[in-house]
C-alpha cells in the first residue's frame, strides 16, 4: 500500500507546527519524516538526526559578467527584470533569478549563466524513523523545487521501507513552498492559535488546502489564551466541515521540551502533553480511515 | 529611514513589534508609513485597524503567443529556464504559474510573435490608521509567487515618511525582497532553540546582502541564554528585550497593539528606534 502523506501547516508562524510534527513522528508507526520548511527548518533540533547521506541541491542558474570582455553598453542593465546588475556591471546573486536575459542580449558574450548551488539535502536516521531534510542557502531561490525534492525522496524511502505514513513538517504562509508541500498530500493538519491573526491566517490556509484538493483537520494550540476565539474557530471549522482534532492549553512545556531536545510527549506530563497526544492520535486515526 | 522588522522563525512577535513601533513613532510626531510585506498571511491591519481608501489588483506579466506569427521554432521554450513555455509540434503552451516575468521569451522570439499579457495574482490595499499611512498586499489563494506584490508595495513607499516594514517569516525570496527595500533590519527572535537556529539563518542572509541589522528578543525571560550569548559572540547589538507577559498575548489575540498596554512599551519601542536609526531626524 502506498504511504499516506500528512502535512502539518499553520499559515501563521509560531503556532507549534514543529512541536506537533515531532509528537506525531513519535506516535506514528513506521513513519518516514520530512522537514519541508527548507528555509527555516527546525525539526532536526528535536529529532537530532544522524546524517546517512548528504547532497548539494543544484537548481537554476546565476549570471556573471566578465569585466575583461564587457564593453559597458548597458543592454543587460536595461533588460534585467530583477534589477540584479549594478552600474559597475556586477551581478547581485541574491537578486538574480537566473533567467538568462543578460546572456541573450549581451552583444559581446560577456554575460554568462552558470548552474546555481542553492542548498543541501540529507537522508538521516532518527529514533522515530528515517528523515529527509534540507537547508536552502540563506536568501536563495527555488525553495519550492527543494521541497518537491525532499518529498519525492521521502516517498521513495517510504516505498522501500514499506512505511504506512509520511509526516511532513510544512512551512508557514500559503505561497510557493507551502503549495509544493501540500499538493498531492492526503491530509493537512493545520495548527492554529486563538488570536484574530491566527484565525485570519487559518482561514487563508484552509482555503489554500482545499484549493489543492487535500483533506484538512485543525488543532487549536494555546486555546486558553482566548477561549472565546477558540470557540469561534471551532464553530467556523464546523461550518466548513473541517474536524477540530484537539485543543491544547498554553504551556511552557513546549519551550522546555525544545530546550531538552525532546518531543513534548517524551518530555513530561500534564494537560498540554495529554492534549497533544489526544489530538495527534485523532489526526492519525483520521488519515488512516 | 526604512526599517524592516523581520525574523527567520514565524510567531516570534514581528507584527507586535512592528505595529507597536509605528504607533510609538507616530505618537512622537514622526510621519510614518507602515507596509505589511507578509502578503501570504498579513496581520498588521488587525492591530492597526486602518480605514482603507484604495484597493487595486496586482498582475504579473506572462507571455501571450500570436499563433498567426508563431512558426513553432522553439526558441522561446529553449530559452525559458523556468519551463514556463513548451513547444509542441502544433502549438506552444504557456504555464503562467512557472513564469518569472523576465521577458526573455519576448526577446528570444525571432518572429515578434510573443507579447505580454496580465495575470492577476493579488491585491494591494492602502489607507490610513490615524496619522499612519498604511498599505498591505494579499496574495490570491493558490498563487505561488509573492514577489510581484512586494514590488507593488515597494513602489508605494512614500519617501517623505519614516517607513516600517513588517516582513514575512523565513529566509527565502519574500524575506529577501522585503529586506532589500530597507535601510536596516531588526530581527525579532525568542530565546529558544528554534528561535536561535532561525535567527542564525536570517543573520547569514542579511550579511550576504550587506544590510545593517540588530536583534530584538521577545519573551526574553522564557527560554535559555543562548541567543544572548550568540549575539555577544557575533557582535550583534540587542536593541530590545520584551519580557514574557500574558497580557501581551491576550491583547494580541484581541487585535490590540502592545502600546495599548501602557506608555512603558511605547517608550521602549521608541528607544529601540532611536538606537537603530542613530538619532536620524524625524521625517
Amino acid at each position: 500500500m502506498k504511504a499516506r502523506q500528512l502535512v502539518i501547516l499553520s499559515g501563521k508562524g509560531g503556532t507549534g507546527k514543529t512541536s506537533i510534527s515531532a509528537s506525531l513522528a513519535g506516535l506514528a508507526r513506521r513513519a518516514v519524516l520530512a522537514d519541508c520548511d527548507v528555509d527555516a527548518p527546525d525539526l532536526h533540533l528535536i529529532l537530532r538526526p544522524g546524517v546517512i547521506s548528504r547532497e548539494r541541491f543544484v537548481s537554476g542558474y546565476v549570471a556573471s559578467i566578465d569585466g575583461g570582455v564587457c564593453t559597458r553598453c548597458g543592454r543587460c542593465i536595461q533588460e534585467c527584470a530583477f534589477s540584479a546588475i549594478d552600474e559597475g556591471y556586477s551581478v547581485d546573486s541574491v537578486a538574480c533569478e537566473g533567467c538568462g536575459v543578460c546572456e541573450l542580449v549581451c552583444p559581446v558574450g560577456a554575460a554568462k549563466l552558470s548552474k546555481s548551488e542553492c542548498g543541501e539535502w540529507f537522508v538521516s536516521g532518527t529514533r522515530f524513523g528515517t528523515m529527509v531534510h534540507a537547508r536552502l542557502d540563506p536568501g536563495r531561490e527555488n525553495s519550492g523545487r527543494l521541497v518537491s525534492l525532499v518529498r519525492s525522496k521521502a516517498i521513495e524511502i517510504a516505498e522501500r521501507e514499506s512505511s504506512g505514513i509520511i509526516v511532513i513538517d510544512g512551512p508557514p504562509g500559503i505561497g510557493c513552498p507551502v503549495i509544493a508541500s501540500v499538493s498531492g498530500c492526503d491530509m493537512a493538519l493545520v495548527v492554529t492559535e486563538p488570536s484574530m491573526s491566527g484565525e485570519s491566517d487559518l482561514l487563508r490556509a484552509l482555503d489554500m488546502v482545499s484549493h489543492f484538493g487535500a483533506a484538512a483537520a485543525v488543532i487549536i494550540n494555546k486555546w486558553d489564551i482566548n477561549a472565546k476565539i477558540a470557540d469561534r474557530i471551532e464553530a467556523t471549522c464546523g461550518d466548513r466541515g473541517v474536524p477540530v482534532v484537539g485543543r491544547i492549553p498554553y504551556d511552557t512545556a513546549f519551550t522546555q521540551a525544545q530546550i531538552a531536545g525532546l518531543s513534548l510527549l517524551e518530555y513530561g506530563e500534564g494537560a498540554a502533553v495529554d492534549g497533544t497526544r489526544d489530538a495527534c492520535t485523532r489526526a492519525l486515526e483520521l488519515i488512516e480511515s | 529611514m526604512i526599517l524592516a522588522v523581520a525574523s527567520g522563525k514565524g510567531g516570534t512577535g514581528k507584527t507586535t513589534v512592528a505595529t507597536g513601533l509605528a504607533l510609538a513613532m507616530a505618537s512622537r510626531g514622526h510621519r510614518v508609513q507602515f507596509l505589511d510585506c507578509d502578503v501570504e498571511e498579513p496581520n498588521a491591519a488587525i492591530l492597526l485597524k486602518p480605514g482603507m481608501e484604495r484597493s487595486r489588483r496586482v498582475a504579473s506579466m506572462v507571455p501571450k503567443i500570436d499563433t498567426a506569427k508563431c512558426t513553432l521554432c522553439g526558441k522561446c521554450s529553449d530559452f525559458c529556464r523556468f519551463n514556463a513555455l513548451v513547444t509542441f509540434p502544433d502549438r506552444v503552451d504557456v504555464f503562467p504559474e512557472l513564469c518569472h516575468a523576465c521577458r526573455g521569451c519576448v526577446l528570444a522570439c525571432p518572429e515578434n510573435a510573443i507579447s505580454e499579457a496580465r495575470v492577476e495574482i493579488g491585491t494591494i490595499e492602502e489607507g490610513k490608521a490615524g496619522d499612519i499611512r498604511f498599505a498591505h498586499g494579499l496574495l490570491d489563494i493558490g498563487q505561488a509567487r509573492a514577489t510581484p506584490i512586494l514590488g507593488a508595495l515597494r513602489a508605494a513607499i512614500d519617501p517623505q515618511r519614516d517607513v516600517v516594514l513588517d516582513a514575512p517569516p523565513g529566509t527565502s525570496c519574500p524575506f529577501v525582497e522585503t529586506a532589500r527595500m530597507a535601510d536596516a533590519c531588526v530581527l525579532v527572535t525568542e530565546p529558544t532553540p528554534f528561535g536561535l537556529y532561525d535567527l542564525g539563518l536570517a543573520v547569514d542572509a542579511l550579511r550576504g546582502m550587506d544590510i545593517a541589522f540588530s536583534v530584538a528578543i521577545n519573551r526574553c525571560d522564557l527560554g535559555d541564554d543562548r541567543v544572548e550569548r550568540y549575539c555577544r559572540e557575533e557582535g550583534i547589538d540587542v536593541v530590545l528585550r520584551i519580557q514574557n507577559d500574558v497580557d501581551i498575548a491576550k491583547a494580541y489575540s484581541e487585535g490590540r497593539p502592545i502600546t495599548d498596554l501602557g506608555e512603558g512599551y511605547s517608550k521602549m519601542l521608541y528607544e529601540m528606534f532611536e538606537r537603530v536609526s542613530g538619532g536620524s531626524p524625524a521625517r
